[in-house]
């Protein structure tokens, strides 16, 4: 039987750790508030672009440009594996890179798929099994900017038009609800075909020539399509983080109730030893 | 059909939706010069540089400044899909005087591992920036 001191020192315990589950909760809520704001602004350029890229995809020829063929790469694929840069939230990171091992394991054969790494867990656990790493960016998460996706976008677009991936895939989690979170699994080099737009087909002027708007466009896109499922991402993160925070929260309290009621059995059991002790030496007397 | 006479405009970045708002006339910094936008406009495409655009509403100009980007016109709605944009009253003024000054001792004193062009384009947000943001203080 555990002795009265030992079991204060665990309820002392748990109860701290309590403490920084509460915390970690409140600040990932905080948090949460603000990337979900950011997602939600960010929703409106990604729909024009496409709006605007699909209205063009009529008139211009989709194989036309680099970004839109099926590549005669030599390289296997690419795949972006977003991930955060922290823990202590839940299975996050988890489902992320198991998705990504099911990629790889399905594209399998020779040559062998790349990584581009964002997030210092995914980087961490590709990194140390000997993957072929490709990039990788830890630490954006903090500061996020359009920038860090445009980085991010020309790397894949440099590996895709040099011919040394094939495709280039985007594994993410994505922002559903503070409940929940999907994991996506995205194409995004070659770009996928492009809906033409029906209706009205009035024909545009442009300024300057089309195909140059549209190779300037293209890039932008797939920037625009990093950027979201970064910020995506990071909304899907304090969720999760919040989720398994409050659930620890929980636990602990659980914990702590079994715990003390414990404690004082235990408390019980050595006062009722005593008095029989007390009495019997009084009677025995 | 009848012309449209009202344009629907939106502009939005990467991080926001700027505006979008019923407006009577727009100006845009094309790529290879200044458009205006009236209603019933020919459907057209172009790249924006930097530079400022206006729109109007009855007698009341808006300013914004854009710094690169795409404009899709239609007769009836103009959507611009800017890299940054700043309304006249949100441009912080210091800042970007002092940008303005970087900029410029930077291409008066070229150094050689001078990048010419992004100095250039810097210097050229700068004084749209601040080109803009008078524009917000003389109008009242």
């Amino acid at each position: 039987m555990p002795s009265l001191l030992d079991l204060r020192r665990r309820i002392r315990a748990v109860k701290s750790t309590q403490q920084i589950t509460k915390a970690m909760k409140m600040i990932a809520a905080s948090r949460l508030k603000r990337a979900q704001e950011r997602v939600v602004a960010a929703r409106p350029y990604a729909r024009r672009m496409l709006q605007v890229l699909n209205s063009l995809a009529a008139r211009v020829d989709p194989e036309s440009h680099p970004l839109l063929r099926t590549g005669k790469a030599a390289g296997g694929p690419l795949l972006i594996v977003i991930t955060a840069d922290r823990g202590l939230c839940g299975s996050f990171n988890a489902n992320v890179i198991k998705t990504a091992g099911q990629f790889i394991a399905g594209e399998g054969r020779a040559p062998e798929t790349g990584l581009g790494l964002i997030g210092r867990k995914g980087r961490d656990f590709f990194r140390r099994r000997g993957f072929e790493v490709r990039f990788e960016q830890v630490g954006i998460f903090q500061r996020l900017t359009y920038g860090h996706a445009a980085a991010i976008a020309n790397a894949a677009i440099d590996e895709f038009t040099s011919g040394r991936a094939s495709t280039v895939h985007v594994v993410y989690n994505e922002f559903k609800s503070v409940m929940a979170q999907r994991i996506v699994l995205e194409q995004l080099l070659p770009i996928p075909r492009l809906e033409a737009a029906g209706g009205p087909a009035a024909e545009y002027l442009y300024e300057p020539a089309a195909d140059e708007i549209f190779s300037d466009l293209l890039p932008r896109h797939v920037q625009a399509q990093v950027y979201r499922a970064l910020l995506e991402s990071n909304a899907a993160f304090f969720a999760a983080q919040m989720t398994a925070m409050d659930a620890a929260t929980r636990n602990s309290s659980e914990m702590i109730d079994s715990l003390t009621l414990y404690m004082n059995k235990v408390r019980q059991a050595a006062i009722t030893r005593e008095i029989i002790e007390v009495v019997s030496g009084a009677a025995a007397t | 059909m009848a012309l449209p006479t009202r344009l629907l405009l939106e502009i939005v970045t990467p991080d926001r939706a700027l505006v979008r708002e019923e407006v009577d006339e727009i100006q845009l910094p094309g790529a290879e010069g200044y458009l205006g936008v009236l209603p019933g406009h020919t459907p057209l495409l172009a790249t924006l540089k930097v530079g400022e655009l206006w729109y109007r509403i009855g007698q009341e100009r808006h300013h914004v400044a854009i710094v690169g980007g795409f404009v899709e016109v239609l007769p009836d709605r103009v959507t611009v899909l800017a890299h940054i944009a700043e309304r006249a009253h949100e441009i912080d003024v210091a800042r970007a005087d002092a940008a303005r000054k970087r900029a410029e001792e930077r291409l008066a004193r070229p150094s050689a591992d001078l990048d010419f062009e992004r100095a250039r384009i810097a210097l050229m947000k700068a004084l749209i920036r601040l080109q803009v943001a008078t524009r917000a203080r003389t109008r009242v």
